[in-house]
């Protein structure tokens, strides 16, 4: 909601991802997909469009486009149909771009969204279809002309179009999360919005709560959930000022400038393109196998919301906490390497705790952690079985991470280990005592306060090592003795 | 061998010639090439590779001499000028197409030269395949070998492979390939006094031709006799998996299926072709049609086609809107001609403007505005519906009759420049053709009899698909009853 000079005015927003699909070949060529390569150097006749060259498609990217389907727990189509995209452009060879416009190889889905304050929100997703991306043009490496690299040209797309569910920024950066995780868990897109492998279109409209959709504006690629959430927070606001002036909003399409932060037109309804869709005869009807799709939903792995239920019930962790550690299928993938045979508070205490601030810090993902699941694991259970104290444990955690080192070997080679010989912590607190009398004195007197004192001096004279259990029990006794 | 009595034997018998080294493939492709230039002023070559035909001509005797012939091992073939041939200027006879060497082998033709044929050249043809006389190239019209007696008008070849039916019918060239989008192989034959054969749709990979229209564009052989085209089909068919309309089935040895025996096969007679206007001559060479089938042994079936009114304007929709994409890549920025301008959109216009002729330029036009948003519903998708209900007609015909026999067009050849002011006119040449385009059913031309002013005219046999064993069965019986031993007024060596 927005509260505008008027009133309150309700954003609706609806999303098209425009998902790179991971795949080694193009969608209708046998080019390479790499990303990175020298311009022009993955490109067949076929993405080039020369005369005479027919486009195949490629299974392997229909395959995909099957999975992300299922994933998203939406409908397979088993008939689907390639269409052309009439438009001209030198990054677009043949003149069109072969994309699924009536019918598409996915139809109606959904993705669960987990909101700030707990609750579930549920998207509607209206379709998933295949396209061929364009190729990239090049306006900065020559003064006065433009260069095109083809490297692109063909790679396949899969465009997810959501309902206009969203109700605000926030919730459309949850949505692209939550989507960009599917995606991940499933394998089909890496989600890498600095690559271009994942980008969004945004449909932005404001009405009064109640009142029907109001005429909505369309902001092109925008590629970092940031920009997306900026983007609809301006556009938002842009319309609210435009409608509360007693003007009217345009339908258009739009950049996004992360600049000024601001949206500015980029062509009206009236130029918009004639694209001149029509079934591309040189590609017969998309007809999918039913049981070759029950096979594929069979071998889906285990996606973020089913996870993260199972480490609520199987680990005993909270909802909040579950969450955060299946966002990443990596991360999920790690804790449950520490968790399994250990606590698994502790093991979820020290990935989000200790594991996330070290891999800030340090500006990497889990995949690239200098800390090993199986290294973490067993400084917990240096800890579970009294080797180390949690607070020196911290301490080898430090050292790990800046070593690499196992956590046993640090603790031997820094004589870290925890003193639970009664014995000595009773001639270490006998000497601690013996050197303060007069404090012992005061204590006896009822300064209560003087007891961390001396667990201070205690710890102090044992570097730390004594076992404070051990030690409380002892000083407690001698104390009072 | 004297060069003339070379150049006068069919592909079957130069074949069996160079199997039992009667002569040489470097002797029969020598001859070839000499008739390649005798017959220049016919326009019916763009591109003649003499050079190239004599090395592969060689290679043939060698493989001959080695005993390990191919099927086509020797055989001169001109290949029309749509088929993309690598390191040979292919230019789909239009000036857009300005320098372009493919770096590639069609499907097709590449399977020729598997099989040993030697290639003498690039045949002329309408530009990208549109039109019906091969007066749209960029390299001028071709002119049919066929001269009316006591007229010495240049006659059109009709199109779109003016030049391969040219050559085939002028002793230069023994065999040719050409397209058939709405009639482009089978008119021609007609108009030149050769047969030609349309295969079913996806027998022949269109993988490496320029395409026209996808859908409706059909690979196929231009022979001079009946069991050459079945010669030559064997060795072009096949599935191509770079061609995702290529058909996965067999290859039969369609030589074999020449039996001359076609008694009991009902042959279908639908009365929709009797259209107004036809010539009575054309009509009382179908009848003759008729009575040799039936004399042969076949019964002859009254039979409806109720569609095929509307199978002229459903073409002449699909058609151009397909052609406007295909010839959207045609854009001045990868290949051929570009007209430079001030800015991309200039650039754009002033290299089609340039680069496009006027039949073109109308196709992609009609094409462009029936797939406008607004009318894409009223002509699109409308003129698909009716290309099922043609599609249906021939399937619930094919319910009764085995095949069916027509005439292949509703006139002789014309006078080059005759037609060309009525585009509608141009367009009705195809009326006989068109519904075996839009159903991608297998049908045949083959030379039936001589106009009143003595230009060859053709009937058409058509068939269930992928049944072109029938139809090449049915074909050769018609050619034998028929007799057309007539020689057209040029022809390379002189008549032998």
């Amino acid at each position: 909601m927005i509260e505008g000079r008027t009133g309150p005015w309700e954003i609706v927003i609806g999303l098209e991802v425009h998902a790179q699909v991971v795949s080694k070949a193009k969608l209708f060529s046998g080019a390479a997909t790499a990303f990175g390569a020298e311009p022009n150097t993955q490109v067949s006749p076929v993405d080039a469009a020369f005369p005479g060259m027919l486009p195949v498609i490629n299974r392997s990217c229909v395959e995909q486009a099957v999975k992300t389907g299922l994933g998203l727990d939406a409908e397979i189509r088993l008939e689907s149909v390639f269409d052309r995209k009439n438009y001209f452009y030198p990054d677009l060879p043949p003149g069109y771009q072969i994309s699924q416009y009536q019918q598409p190889v996915v139809g109606r889905g959904k993705v669960a969204l987990d909101m700030l304050d707990g609750t579930t929100r549920e998207i509607g997703i209206t379709r998933l279809h295949l396209e061929q991306d364009a190729g990239k043009s090049l306006h900065d490496q020559h003064p006065t002309l433009t260069y095109v690299d083809l490297n692109r040209a063909g790679v396949a797309l899969m465009e997810i179009v959501s309902e206009p569910d969203l109700r605000s920024a926030e919730e459309a950066g949850i949505y692209l999360r939550k989507l960009r995780s599917i995606l991940r868990y499933l394998g089909t897109c890496d989600g890498n919005m600095e690559e271009g492998s994942l980008r969004c279109d945004c449909n932005v409209s404001v009405r009064r709560p109640g009142e029907p959709y109001g005429t909505r504006c369309e902001i092109k690629n925008l590629n970092s959930v940031r920009y997306v959430m900026q983007a609809i927070e301006y556009e938002a606001r842009r319309q609210v000022e435009t409608l509360e002036e007693g003007g009217t909003i345009a339908q258009q399409t739009r950049l996004f400038d992360s600049g000024p932060g601001a949206t500015r037109p980029m062509r009206s309804k009236e130029e918009a393109h004639d694209y001149r869709y029509f079934p591309d005869p040189d590609l017969l009807p998309l007809v999918l196998d039913r049981e070759w799709v029950e096979r594929l939903r069979t071998e889906l792995p285990e996606l973020p919301d089913a996870k993260k239920a199972r480490f609520v019930s199987e680990y005993g962790l909270s909802p909040d906490d579950a969450g955060v550690l299946v966002s990443e299928k990596e991360t999920a993938l790690f804790f449950e390497q520490v968790a399994i045979g250990r606590d698994p508070k502790a093991a979820a205490n020290w990935v989000m705790g200790d594991l996330f601030g070290a891999l800030n810090r340090l500006g990497v993902g889990v995949e690239q952690s200098p800390i090993s699941a199986k290294q973490l694991g067993s400084l917990i259970d240096l800890i579970a079985d009294g080797t180390v104290s949690g607070r020196l444990a911290k301490d080898v955690f430090a050292e790990m991470v800046s070593s690499g080192s196992d956590p046993g070997a640090i603790v031997e080679a820094k004589g870290l280990r925890q003193v639970t010989d009664s014995s000595a912590i009773e001639a270490a607190i006998d000497s601690v005592l013996a050197a303060q009398a007069d404090k012992v004195a005061e204590y006896r007197a009822g300064r209560d306060k003087l007891y961390g004192f001396f667990v201070g001096q205690i710890m102090r004279a044992t570097q730390g090592k004594a076992n404070p259990a051990l030690a409380n029990e002892i000083l407690r006794k001698k104390l009072s003795g | 061998m004297s060069e003339p009595s070379l150049l006068a034997l069919t592909l079957a018998e130069a074949r069996d010639g160079l199997a039992r080294k009667s002569f040489s493939a470097r002797e029969l492709t020598s001859a070839y090439n000499d008739a390649v230039s005798e017959i220049e002023l016919l326009n019916a070559y763009i591109t003649p590779t003499p050079e190239r035909a004599l090395a592969m001509g060689e290679d043939a005797d060698q493989r001959l001499a080695r005993g390990e012939a191919r099927p086509l091992d020797g055989i001169p073939i001109a290949v029309k000028d749509l088929y993309c041939t690598k390191g040979v200027l292919t230019t789909a006879a239009s000036h857009i197409l300005d320098g372009f060497h493919p770096h590639y082998e069609s499907t097709v033709t590449d399977k020729l030269w598997q099989s040993g044929a030697v290639l003498l050249g690039k045949t002329n043809l309408d530009e990208f395949a549109m039109g019906s006389s091969n007066t749209t190239s960029y390299y001028g019209p071709v002119e049919n070998p066929w001269r009316r007696p006591g007229d010495n008008r240049p006659i059109v070849p009709g199109g779109s492979s003016g030049g391969s039916a040219a050559a085939v019918a002028a002793r230069a060239a023994l065999a040719a390939t050409g397209t058939d989008t709405g009639g482009s192989i089978r008119q021609p034959a007609s108009f030149c006094g050769i047969v030609g054969l349309k295969p079913t749709y996806g027998r022949c990979s269109r993988w490496g031709v320029v395409a026209y229209a996808s859908s409706l564009d059909h690979p196929g052989p231009m022979t001079r006799t009946v069991r050459d085209a079945a010669i030559m089909l064997r060795a072009i068919a096949g599935h191509d998996p770079r061609d995702s309309t290529s058909a996965p089935v067999p290859v039969p040895d369609f030589e074999a299926a020449l039996t001359g025996d076609i008694r009991g096969l009902r042959i279908g007679i639908p009365r929709e072709y009797r259209v107004d206007g036809m010539p009575r001559e054309i009509e009382a060479l179908w009848e003759h049609g008729v009575e040799w089938l039936r004399a042969a042994g076949a019964e002859p079936v009254d039979i409806s086609l109720p569609m095929t009114k509307y199978a002229l304007p459903t073409y002449y929709i699909i058609a151009p809107a397909e052609a406007s994409s295909n010839l959207a890549r045609y854009d001045g920025v990868r290949f051929g001609l570009r007209v430079e301008g001030e800015s991309l959109d200039e650039m754009y216009e002033l290299t089609r403007a340039a680069g496009f002729g006027a039949e073109v330029r109308r196709r992609v036009l009609i094409g462009t505005y029936v797939l406008s948003a607004g009318y894409y519903d009223a002509y699109y998708l409308k003129a698909q519906r009716v290309r099922t209900l043609i599609t249906r007609d021939f399937v619930t015909a094919f319910e009764q009759v085995d095949c069916m026999l027509t005439p292949t067009a509703p006139s002789a050849a014309f006078a080059i420049g005759e037609r060309s002011d009525d585009p509608i006119a141009m367009y009705l040449n195809d009326v006989f053709t068109v519904p075996a385009n839009l159903a991608g059913l297998p049908a045949i031309s083959v030379p039936a009899g001589l106009s009143r002013d003595g230009l060859p005219l053709g009937l058409q046999i058509t068939g269930r698909a992928f049944d072109e064993e029938t139809v090449l069965r049915v074909a050769e019986v018609l050619e034998t009853a028929a007799q057309f031993r007539h020689l057209p007024g040029f022809v390379a060596g002189g008549a032998a």
